[in-house]
């Protein structure tokens, strides 16, 4: 199938990701080219494999639901590029 | 003691040992290095004052009994180093800085060595070139107009320039090896699992691993023996008895078994790579090991299953840069939703970008089933090759990568022709296995090239001894000319 304009700025819209209108045409290029590539999975019949969910021999591990940290707002908060007090400030007011 | 940076990380602690020489001039003779090779642009952070501090500290009061005594090492920007800067090559990590320490950096430091640097790299590990790093491209010291391969080509570039005695990578295509391939250094992608990821800025959390780049096996053995480990903070972690792979390295392969996958002789491959290959089955067999041939099926899909699963991760994980918590944030935008989007859109480079894009669109509803789950089902595939073989052999002996380095923007306009360099090196990642690159011998231009040794799950060891018995009888010497200084 092919990706056409429409679709790669929807796309683009689903990723949080505005995409300059002059450079459409050279990322709609580069994208079929990627999805002709990966369309080559379609030679393969694949009605009876499972899907590989897990690389390890082991299931993942969760560790009891205890609380290992915390009072560490100071350093959490340190690196927001806009905070007021105690608080991250999304994109307007703070 | 002039030349102290031009020798192996094992010599240089021995040096340090017998007290030839101390910590602090060995770091100052880095620190030297490393400002005569700014040209390189192979370090995107340097810490020379905390390295100094440490150094002295060192000298001070040695502890000898570790394993990387008294050593500073520059490592890929890619991991978090507690108050300095982690970029992971991208303008929206730009003024990150981490309030903690990576798993397997603080196994560094606690095996006695300290930052001297964090190291460029592509953009969130994508790009097998260096060329996609928001600071610039990295150049290799083979050739002032040859990439150092990537992601890890900061790591390479300085490890063969004499900027760091070793170093780390991560690889989750073959950010490790294509680079350590380009550079004629040793190069570990080590079995998913058994070195954490924990505080490493993630990119595919199936693939990503972290591992070694050094200038010989034995000092690869000793940096994968310090930076593994079982960590809690990981929930695919490899919970094991930490390897003594130093104390373990034995030169003698006599009778196993080295498996030789006729897949990997692609079309249009250099004369030379397949050269390369039979000077390496001549060694491995005069050495006593046995040659067999075998299947890999599904190579040929490989790539493409890598180029949905990677991206469709990646797509998640990225998800994550908002420009809220920390990061980049824009100015621009009347509401939340145009701040996010011009946030990700000026603080991603273009193949970031790609690869979000491809991710979101491979897992949206309607195209999941055709590529996502496809992807997954053929992985499976993938990675049962690999399990029949191992019935049958000790290792896997293919090229590391299709080419010598490549000259700086001879692939950047074409991304499929980029994505085509791994294609040695990314069944491996997505099997879980662990594989070494090794130096081998040099093309006609006088270029580096690269053997990969692929082993079984955790047989890491194997493939070191392997790796070791192949270095001693090669006859490999990197003869890399100091024209940048």
């Amino acid at each position: 199938m092919s990706l056409d304009k429409e679709k790669i700025k929807h796309v683009a819209k689903l990723a949080r990701i505005s995409v300059d209108e002059a450079k459409v045409n050279s990322l709609t290029k580069d994208l079929n080219s990627i999805f002709k590539f990966i369309e080559q999975l379609n030679e393969l019949n694949t009605d009876k494999v499972e899907p590989l969910t897990s690389i390890l021999n082991q299931s993942l591990r969760s560790r009891k639901d205890e609380i290992s940290d915390g009072k560490i707002r100071e350093k959490i908060l340190k690196n927001s590029p806009k905070k007021n007090e105690e608080f991250f400030c999304s994109s307007k007011g703070g | 003691m002039s030349n102290i940076t031009n020798q192996s990380l094992s010599e240089i602690l021995e040096s340090i040992k017998s007290k030839k020489i101390s910590s602090l001039e060995l770091t100052q003779a880095y620190i030297k290095n490393i400002e005569n090779a700014k040209k390189l642009n192979a370090f995107v952070t340097t810490t020379f004052d905390q390295a100094l501090e440490n150094a002295k500290k060192f000298d001070n009061k040695p502890n000898n009994e570790q394993l990387l005594s008294g050593v500073p090492l520059a490592v890929k920007d890619l991991f978090c180093t507690e108050n300095v800067k982690t970029t992971a090559g991208s303008n929206i990590l730009n003024n990150f800085v981490p309030s903690y320490e990576s798993t397997v950096t603080k196994n560094l430091w606690n095996n006695g060595a300290f930052l001297l640097g964090k190291l460029n790299c592509d953009e969130f590990a994508m790009g097998s070139s260096n060329e996609t790093s928001f600071f610039g491209n990295v150049i290799n010291p083979v050739g002032d107009h040859l990439v150092p391969g990537g992601s890890s080509g900061g790591s390479s570039s300085a490890l063969a320039a004499d900027l760091t005695p070793a170093t780390i990578g991560t690889d989750t295509g073959g950010s490790i090896r294509q680079p350590a391939s380009f550079t004629g250094t040793v190069g570990l992608k080590p079995t998913y699992g058994l070195c954490s990821r924990w505080g490493i800025v993630a990119f595919a959390s199936s693939l990503d691993q972290a591992g070694p780049m050094t200038k010989t096996v034995n000092d690869c053995s000793i940096m994968l023996e310090a930076m593994s480990g079982f960590d809690e903070k990981d929930s695919t972690s490899i919970n094991k008895k930490k390897e003594t792979y130093s104390k373990n390295l034995k030169d003698n392969i006599k009778g196993l078994k080295i498996g030789i996958p006729k897949e990997y002789r692609v079309d249009n491959m250099p004369k030379e790579i397949d050269e390369l290959w039979e000077k390496g089955k001549k060694i491995l067999k005069d050495l006593g090991a046995q040659l067999i041939d075998i299947s890999l099926p599904h190579t040929k899909y490989a790539l493409p299953t890598y180029y949905i699963v990677a991206p469709a991760e990646a797509s998640s994980n990225l998800a994550r840069y908002d420009g809220v918590r920390y990061g980049y944030r824009s100015q621009k935008g009347k509401d939340l939703i145009e701040m996010y989007e011009n946030t990700r859109s000026e603080g991603f480079g273009d193949e970031v970008k790609r690869r979000i894009l491809i991710g979101t669109y491979v897992l949206s509803s309607g195209y999941y089933d055709a590529y996502y789950l496809k992807a997954q089902k053929v992985r499976q595939l993938i990675k049962k090759d690999f399990d029949d073989s191992f019935t049958k052999v000790d290792a896997i002996l293919t090229p590391s990568t299709p080419s010598s380095a490549f000259k700086i923007g001879e692939k950047t306009n074409d991304p499929v022709s980029m994505y085509l360099n791994d294609i040695f090196t990314v069944p491996v990642n997505l099997a879980g296995l662990p594989a070494l690159s090794l130096p081998a011998g040099l093309d006609k231009q006088g270029y580096p090239l690269g053997l990969q040794l692929i082993g079984k799950a955790l047989d890491e060891q194997k493939i070191l001894n392997i790796g070791y018995a192949f270095e001693k009888n090669c006859g490999y010497k990197n003869e890399i000319k100091k024209w940048w200084s």
